[in-house]
C-alpha cells in the first residue's frame, strides 16, 4: 500500500474512532437542513430546486470546516508526534496529501448524507438533478479550498484554538472578497478590471457560478490551485516550525 | 554505523550543538549523557533526519542523510522523547500502521508485527487503545515502533524513563540482545544504565562532546577509582592513622553509614595494605569492598566545569 494511501486510511480511522466524526456529522445534517428549510423557505418558495440549500453551504463551512482542519498538524505538533512523523521514511508531501485527502474525503461523507434532500425535492417536484450534481461537486471543491488554508494554519500553530480562529478569518476573507457589499465599495473609485480581479479571488464568485449550472472549467482549476497552493504552503510550514 | 561530522545547530543566536564529531560504529551501543539541555536530543534529531543541521555532515551506514534522506530514515528505527503515538488507535492498529509506512511487504507483514510484539511483549495489549496504557506499555509500543523493521540503526531518546525497576532490566536485555548487530545510540541520564548496557560513553556539555570513553575507563577518572570503602566504627584516633599511611591520599567518614572510605595516592592498589591493617587493628569490619569509581561524579566534575566556562563567556 502507499504511503498516501496508508496515511489516509489512518486519519480517517481515527475521525470515526473519536467523537469528533459523529459530532461534525449530526451538526452539518441539522445545520444545512435548518439552514435551506427555515432560513432559505426551500418549502415555502414553491420552487423544485435546492439552490436556498446550497447558498448557506458557504456560511455553513466558513465554522465547520476550520473545525476538522485545525487539528491536522497542530494536534501532532502539541503531542510531540511530528518528531515520528517525520523520522519515517516518507516523503512530506505524502503527509500533508494523506492527511487533506482523509479530511475531504470526511466532509465528502456528511455532503453525501444529506442526499434526503435530493430525494424529497425529487419527490415534490421535477428539478434540475444536474444541478443539483453541478452543486454537490461545487459545494465539495469549496470545502476543499477552506480545507487547504486550514491545513496550512494549523501546522502554524501548536494551539487548536488559535488554529481554529485564525482559519475562519482567513477563510472568511477569500469569502468577502467575492460579497456585492464589498465589490460595490470598490467599484466606486476602481476600474471594472481590477473589481473583477478581486471578485475572481472569492471563493464565493467561483461557487455561485458552478451552482448556476456553470461547470466551468475555470472554476475548478481555480479550485485546484488554491488547494494545491495552500497545500504546498503546508508543507514549507510544517518544515519551518517543525522544530519549536 | 554512523558518522557525525562537525554537527552545528543553532536556534536563532542559541548554539544547541557546537561542531560536533564522533563515529558509532556497528556492535557498539553508545551512550549519550549529559545535563538538561546539553544538546542530545537535538542531535539525536539530527541523525534522525528530524531537524537540518546548520553546519557539518552526517552519514548513515555510508549514505549522506542531505542526499537522500528518505533512504537514511528507511535504515533508522528511532524511539522519540516521551514515546509519541496515536492514543486513539489500538496497539496493532499502531503498529501496522508504521510497518505499512516502513515498506514491510504486505506478505511479511503480519509476521513483523508479530514478532515484535513478542520481543517487547504486548500481547496482552495489542487489542487496547494507547491511550488507556501505562506509562510502561506505551514506552514500549514507542520500542516495538522503532524496532519493528529490524534496522541497521537503533537511536533512542532515554528508552527507560519513568519505568520501574522490572520494567528498565527488561529493556535493558531487549538492547543488549539486539546490539550485536545493530549501531544503537541512547541517551540517558541514569548512570547505571550506562553501565549495563552501553560500551562507550559520549558525555555532552554545552552542545560539545567533553568526554569520550568506554565506562569502565570513564570510572578511572573517578576519585573512586580503587577506593577502598568499609563499614565499621571507627574513632578519629584510628582513622588518622590510616590517614598517615603512606599510599593515602585522604579518608571520608559517613557518620550516618558508618562507612569509611579511603582514597588511595594516585595509581596505587591499597586494598591489601587496608585489609592488613584492619586485621591487625582487630577492627570489626561488617563489609569491605574495592570500588570501581563513580561514574556520577565524574559526570559532576566534567559537566559542571564546562557548566561555569559557559557562564563566564
Amino acid at each position: 500500500m502507499s504511503a498516501i494511501s496508508s496515511i489516509m486510511k489512518r486519519e480517517l480511522q481515527s475521525y470515526f474512532a473519536t467523537p469528533i466524526a459523529y459530532v461534525f456529522i449530526v451538526i452539518f445534517l441539522i445545520m444545512s437542513g435548518v439552514f435551506g428549510f427555515y432560513f432559505g423557505n426551500l418549502y415555502e418558495r414553491g420552487q423544485a430546486d435546492l439552490i436556498p440549500f446550497f447558498n448557506f453551504h458557504p456560511w455553513l463551512y466558513l465554522f465547520l470546516v476550520p473545525a476538522v482542519a485545525m487539528r491536522l498538524w497542530s494536534e501532532e505538533r502539541n503531542s510531540g508526534n511530528i518528531e515520528l512523523l517525520m523520522t519515517l521514511p516518507v516523503r512530506k508531501m505524502d503527509w500533508v496529501l494523506g492527511k487533506f485527502f482523509a479530511a475531504w474525503i470526511f466532509i465528502g461523507i456528511a455532503l453525501l448524507l444529506t442526499f434526503p434532500m435530493v430525494i424529497s425535492i425529487n419527490y415534490l417536484g421535477n428539478p434540475d438533478n444536474g444541478l443539483i450534481v453541478a452543486s454537490y461537486m461545487g459545494s465539495l471543491l469549496l470545502a476543499g479550498g477552506f480545507l487547504a488554508i486550514g491545513s496550512c494554519i494549523s501546522a502554524a500553530t501548536k494551539n487548536q484554538v488559535i488554529a481554529f480562529i485564525l482559519s475562519v478569518v482567513v477563510c472568511f476573507l477569500f469569502l468577502l472578497s467575492g460579497f456585492p457589499m464589498v465589490l460595490n465599495f470598490f467599484k466606486v473609485f476602481m476600474p471594472q478590471v481590477i473589481v473583477d480581479a478581486i471578485a475572481s479571488t472569492s471563493f464565493l464568485t467561483h461557487f455561485d457560478s458552478i451552482t448556476k449550472g456553470v461547470l466551468d472549467l475555470g472554476d475548478i482549476t481555480y479550485f485546484g490551485m488554491t488547494i494545491a497552493l495552500w497545500l504546498y504552503a503546508t508543507s514549507l510550514i510544517i518544515d519551518m516550525k517543525k522544530a519549536d | 554505523m554512523i558518522e557525525c561530522l562537525n554537527l552545528t545547530k543553532k536556534f536563532g543566536h542559541f548554539t544547541a550543538v557546537n561542531d560536533l564529531s564522533f563515529t558509532a560504529n556497528k556492535g557498539q551501543v553508545l551512550g549519550f549523557l549529559g545535563p538538561n539541555g546539553a544538546g542530545k536530543s537535538t542531535t539525536m534529531k539530527m541523525v534522525t533526519g528530524f531537524l537540518e543541521p546548520t553546519a557539518g555532515h552526517i552519514k548513515v551506514c555510508g549514505t549522506d542523510i542531505k542526499q537522500d534522506p528518505i533512504a537514511v530514515k528507511q535504515k533508522i528505527g528511532y524511539l522519540p522523547e516521551g514515546a509519541p503515538s496515536y492514543g486513539e488507535m489500538e496497539v496493532g492498529q499502531f503498529l501496522h500502521f508504521v510497518a505499512n509506512l516502513r515498506n514491510i511487504k504486505a506478505n511479511l507483514l503480519k509476521s513483523s508485527v508479530d514478532s515484535v510484539v513478542q520481543r517487547v511483549n504486548l500481547e496482552k495489549v495489542f487489542y487496547q487503545k494507547i491511550e488507556t496504557l501505562s506509562k510502561g506499555f506505551k514506552r514500549r509500543v514507542g520500542l516495538a515502533q522503532a524496532i519493528i523493521h529490524d534496522p541497521e540503526v537503533l537511536i533512542m531518546d532515554e528508552p527507560t524513563d519513568g519505568l520501574d525497576p522490572n520494567q528498565k532490566h527488561q529493556v535493558r536485555a531487549l538492547i543488549t540482545n539486539m546490539s550485536k548487530d545493530k549501531t544503537i545510540i541512547l541517551s540517558t541520564h541514569i548512570l547505571e544504565e550506562v553501565h549495563a548496557v552501553c560500551d562507550r560513553a559520549i558525555i555532552i556539555a554545552g552542545g560539545e562532546i567533553v568526554a569520550d570513553n568506554s565506562p569502565s575507563e570513564m570510572e578511572k577518572m573517578s576519585r573512586y577509582h580503587h577506593a577502598v570503602s568499609f563499614v565499621s566504627d571507627l574513632d578519629t584516633g584510628l582513622l588518622n592513622k590510616i590517614k598517615n599511611m603512606n599510599c593515602v591520599l585522604d579518608v571520608d567518614y559517613d557518620a550516618r553509614l558508618k562507612e569509611t572510605t579511603v582514597f588511595p595516592t594516585q595509581g596505587l592498589f591499597i586494598f591489601d595494605e587496608i585489609s592488613d591493617f584492619l586485621r591487625k587493628e582487630a577492627i570489626q569490619v561488617k563489609s569491605l569492598k574495592m570500588e570501581a569509581g563513580r561514574l556520577d561524579e565524574v559526570f559532576r566534575n566534567i559537566t559542571q566545569t564546562v557548566g561555569e566556562r559557559e557562564v563566564l563567556k
